[in-house]
């Protein structure tokens, strides 16, 4: 009984420095500037809309 | 006709294309997490973005814009990926996972470790791991975005961090944060550490 209180306890433990970790290799994507094509990608697109 | 200066209603009436831009950070961060290389993802954005704006009826307005986008830029990913077929079919990552050097980690979880297995999983798994762990969806926007059932995605959840824990040998029974010592763990294996 008390190992599986401890198993509940390092699995929860486990799943959140999972998550953690997670979050952070997210968060380091995110902040990575979003490359200038993309920009101009929209800004073609919406050229070529307008130019119907 | 195509900007709306001044509109009464704002967000019901704007043209959600305008709002693609708020999108494109984390459409990049989405893609960096199944494909794992710059310029793959890049392309996938590309392509989400071409897709998303020739299909902005199918948008349906005051739904979350960020998940259609999601959806669009995995069902894009998915089928190129089938289209290819060079991968090796290995959804749940076992062969990868029994590759993979295990760390010698000394009670802290190092994030060049973790950003090592994380690369060894499927995509799938680094899927849903992305949208429920790490970008904030819950697992009915998750479902709705894979097109499974809600139990589908936990069990796939679970299982993905299954694998990560064995990979970086974060024993069910062993806890890391405690710090055992090094040599002696390394001298008990992973038996000994699950058994002590």
């Amino acid at each position: 009984m008390y190992s599986d209180m401890a198993d509940e306890k390092s699995k929860s433990s486990i799943k959140e420095q999972i998550n953690e970790n997670l979050k952070r290799v997210y968060e380091e994507a995110l902040q990575e500037e979003v490359p200038d094509r993309f920009k101009d990608l929209l800004a073609q697109l919406k050229a070529k809309e307008g130019g119907k | 006709m195509n900007t709306p200066s001044k509109t009464a209603k704002a967000s019901e009436s704007l043209d959600p294309r305008e709002e693609l831009t708020d999108h494109l950070g984390a459409l990049r961060a989405f893609a960096l997490s199944l494909t794992r290389n710059g310029a793959s993802a890049d392309d996938l954005v590309q392509d989400t973005i071409v897709k998303a704006w020739s299909n902005i009826e199918k948008f349906e307005r005051g739904t979350n814009l960020r998940a259609w986008l999601f959806t669009i830029l995995r069902n894009t990913f998915y089928s190129d990926r089938r289209k290819r077929k060079r991968e090796v079919a290995d959804p749940d990552g076992v062969h990868a996972a029994a590759l993979f050097e295990k760390p010698a980690h000394d009670g802290r979880l190092a994030m060049n470790d973790f950003v090592r297995a994380f690369d060894q999983l499927s995509p799938e798994h680094r899927e849903v791991l992305t949208l429920v762990g790490a970008s904030g969806f819950s697992y009915e926007e998750a479902a709705g975005m894979m097109g499974v059932a809600v139990g589908t995605v936990k069990s796939r959840a679970n299982r993905a961090r299954a694998r990560l824990a064995e990979m970086l040998e974060l024993e069910e029974g062993e806890d890391i944060m405690s710090g055992p010592d090094r040599n002696s763990l390394a001298v008990m294996g992973r038996s000994g550490v699950a058994a002590a």
